[in-house]
């Protein structure tokens, strides 16, 4: 067994320490940290993912080969800088402002991570100005906003309005999602990207920056 | 304060919807537990802000519901209703909203009664606004005040019932529900939450008090409800949820320990265990609930219910008519029902089929059984102190599906099974002691900010 099969495997049982060791290992003997990351790290999230969307596995699970993704990344970091490996992309996560529904959207951040995407999530309740102040500070390629109460899905109306009125809009899609948001309902607010649940959010997101 | 050491109920028998060991009666002569099941509507704004401009039209939006639902009383001849209010976080960031929306609700069903002898009451519950970047603390500070200036302003409109959908230890259990962390949601439930209760419910007892208006309940459904509409999405085990529901008995009890006399709210399922142990009446949501969200309860959560609600629908238009005077009639049918067959001696065959028909189905349906119930609160009560009771309550949860799948009385696939065991595994590795057990997992919660909770 290679040793990317072998971190894929331990990822996606989540043994965050075993796959730590083994990317050690794999950069002590000399592998790239882009293939690393590519042949090991993402490989072994894909599998999982797919696990999930057949309702093979449940989300703890996803989420511990996440986890475990995450610990790695910061032991491969420096390397993949150095060699001028450039993140997929970077996105901005929260719920809206007035919104406190928190789950929907951490599970979107997290398999977004497990995508190789730079997440920064916000929280939540958050303006169209805290959006927009992260994403030029982060240099985001898509904003994602999450609602759950019919009282703040307008928000997400304000933070396209908000990108528009800043001149920036074409620099950005914006995502949204949450229990009563629809694709019609992004398309009347002129949202670029709706996704109906975690997993298709994140590959979508992947879609857009691949 | 009153501390269960018992479950109010001993014999199954007594164990049925309609009727509770101690009935909340009103002055218009409706009463809670009394005898007779009455419909609980509840309904939330279509889409749309809220904010001081948008006043005008969300009152015009709770005066079309409330003016369609009285209607559609009257015409249906029912016994009674319970119309609750949810403020939303606006409602309760600015008091004066959320007194004025409770008026306005309130006016309109007392004209009603007046006018036509159709009993309403009104169930008011300020929603909980402690989360967030900007709380300071959950018991002063800003938020704090907000809320209880909201349940004082509310309390004064002439409204029935007062409850809450309290949030300590909410930030916590997010990511137990996430991760499948049932040491985290012992703790967010039993530590946090019971510690919160006991710093919120005394305040509500002492405005209900004050006011004349009713101490009702507080259910976990930020807690338990989330973890059965995520077991229903395939994200997190079923038997995980089910193991939650019944830990967070433990926690909603606090509010009858501190004097809330209950209906306790719809959307906390463990009300049929808060049931066996206070004798209070209950409020529970199932298959008219689908509207707000779906649930594999939809039946056996009317075992014991006392009143019968649909949890919240949009003002919005159906074929039928607006969505809450539909969901309304939907309701009253059930009530009907449930009442003829009280009238003929059959409540307890009703009872059965509705357990029946849905507990072998889903881990959480089987958690609800009223013979589960009981058995285990009569356990619970026997432990001291919160955390004992919830790792106690986990415990029998888990032994109880066990039980269950081997008798063949409970399907549980491969995926559940193995989870069962995880589960078994992570409750006897817990200390016995509360002080330990605390400092076990305090580390361990990121979101957690002891310093708002005085830790």
């Amino acid at each position: 067994m290679s040793i990317f099969t072998e971190i894929s495997e331990a990822l996606q049982k989540g043994k965050r320490k075993v796959v730590t060791e083994l990317v050690q290992k794999a950069l002590d003997e000399n592998a790239s940290a882009n293939d690393i990351l590519n042949n090991a790290l993402l490989a072994g999230m894909d599998i999982i993912s797919e696990k999930f969307k057949n309702n093979e596995v449940f989300v703890p699970e996803v989420l511990m080969a996440a986890k475990a993704m995450n610990e790695a990344m910061a032991l491969l970091k420096p390397h993949l800088t150095e060699q001028g490996v450039e993140p997929m992309g970077k996105a901005v996560i929260g719920t809206v402002k007035g919104d406190m529904h928190d789950i929907g959207k951490n599970l979107v951040a997290l398999m977004m991570e497990g995508k190789g995407i730079e997440v920064t999530d916000l929280g939540v309740d958050v303006s169209a100005e805290m959006f927009y102040d992260a994403f030029e500070r982060e240099g985001a390629q898509i904003i994602a906003c999450s609602s759950l109460l019919t009282t703040t899905m307008g928000e997400m109306k304000n933070v396209v309005d908000y990108f528009t009125q800043k001149g920036k809009r074409d620099d950005v899609k914006i995502m949204v999602g949450g229990a009563l948001v629809t694709d019609n309902f992004r398309q009347s607010i002129g949202a670029d990207l709706y996704s109906p649940d975690a997993a298709t959010a994140a590959d979508l997101a992947k879609s857009i920056l691949a | 304060m009153k501390l269960f050491k018992a479950t109010a109920y001993e014999n199954l028998a007594d164990f049925v919807y309609g009727k509770a060991l101690y009935p909340v009666t009103l002055k218009n002569g409706m009463s809670i537990g009394g005898g007779t099941m009455y419909p609980e509507i509840n309904f939330t704004l279509p889409e749309m802000l809220i904010t001081k401009e948008a006043m005008p039209e969300v009152l015009r939006n709770y005066t079309e519901i409330v003016t369609g639902i009285c209607e559609r009383a009257r015409e249906l001849a029912v016994p009674g209703f319970v119309a609750e209010i949810e403020t939303l976080p606006p409602m309760t960031e600015n008091p004066a909203w959320g007194i004025e929306v409770c008026k306005t609700v309130v006016d309109i069903i007392k004209e009603n009664e007046a006018k036509y002898g159709i009993k309403g009451a009104v169930r008011i519950t300020p929603n909980d606004i402690r989360e967030g970047k900007e709380l300071e603390h959950m018991w002063r500070g800003r938020h704090w005040e907000a809320m209880l200036k909201t349940f004082e302003g509310c309390a004064k409109t002439g409204a029935d019932f007062m409850s809450i959908e309290s949030v300590g230890g909410k930030e916590v259990h997010d990511e137990a529900v996430m991760y499948c962390d049932i040491a985290k949601s012992i703790f967010a439930l039993s530590v946090l939450g019971c510690t919160d209760m006991n710093k919120l419910w005394p305040e509500i007892v002492k405005i209900a008090d004050k006011n004349g208006i009713i101490a009702a309940g507080d259910t976990a459904c930020g807690f338990a409800n989330t973890a059965m509409v995520m077991a229903e999405k395939n994200y997190i085990p079923k038997v995980f949820a089910s193991t939650v529901r019944v830990i967070s008995a433990v926690r909603s009890v606090v509010a009858v320990e501190n004097g809330a006399k209950g209906p306790h709210k719809d959307c906390g399922y463990e009300g049929v265990y808060v049931k066996a142990i206070t004798g209070t009446p209950i409020s529970m949501e199932g298959k008219t609930a689908a509207c707000a969200h779906l649930s594999p309860v939809g039946n056996i959560a009317a075992c014991m219910a006392d009143l019968w609600s649909n949890e919240s629908v949009q003002n919005i238009r159906l074929l039928g008519g607006m969505a809450p005077t539909v969901s309304f009639e939907q309701l009253t049918y059930d009530c009907r029902l449930m009442n003829e067959a009280t009238k003929k001696g059959q409540s307890l065959l009703m009872r059965d089929l509705y357990a029946d028909s849905d507990s072998r189905l889903n881990p959480q349906a089987y958690v609800l059984r009223p013979n589960v119930v009981l058995e285990i609160s009569k356990e619970i009560v026997k432990e001291d102190g919160y955390y004992p009771r919830a790792k106690k309550a986990a415990a029998l949860a888990l032994a109880h599906m066990e039980k269950g799948y081997k008798n063949g009385d409970l399907e549980l696939d491969d995926r559940e099974l193995t989870w069962l065991e995880n589960l078994n595994e992570a409750i006897d590795a817990l200390p016995a002691d509360t002080e330990a057990f605390t400092a076990q997992i305090m580390g361990e919660c990121e979101k957690l900010d002891p310093k708002k909770y005085d830790m």
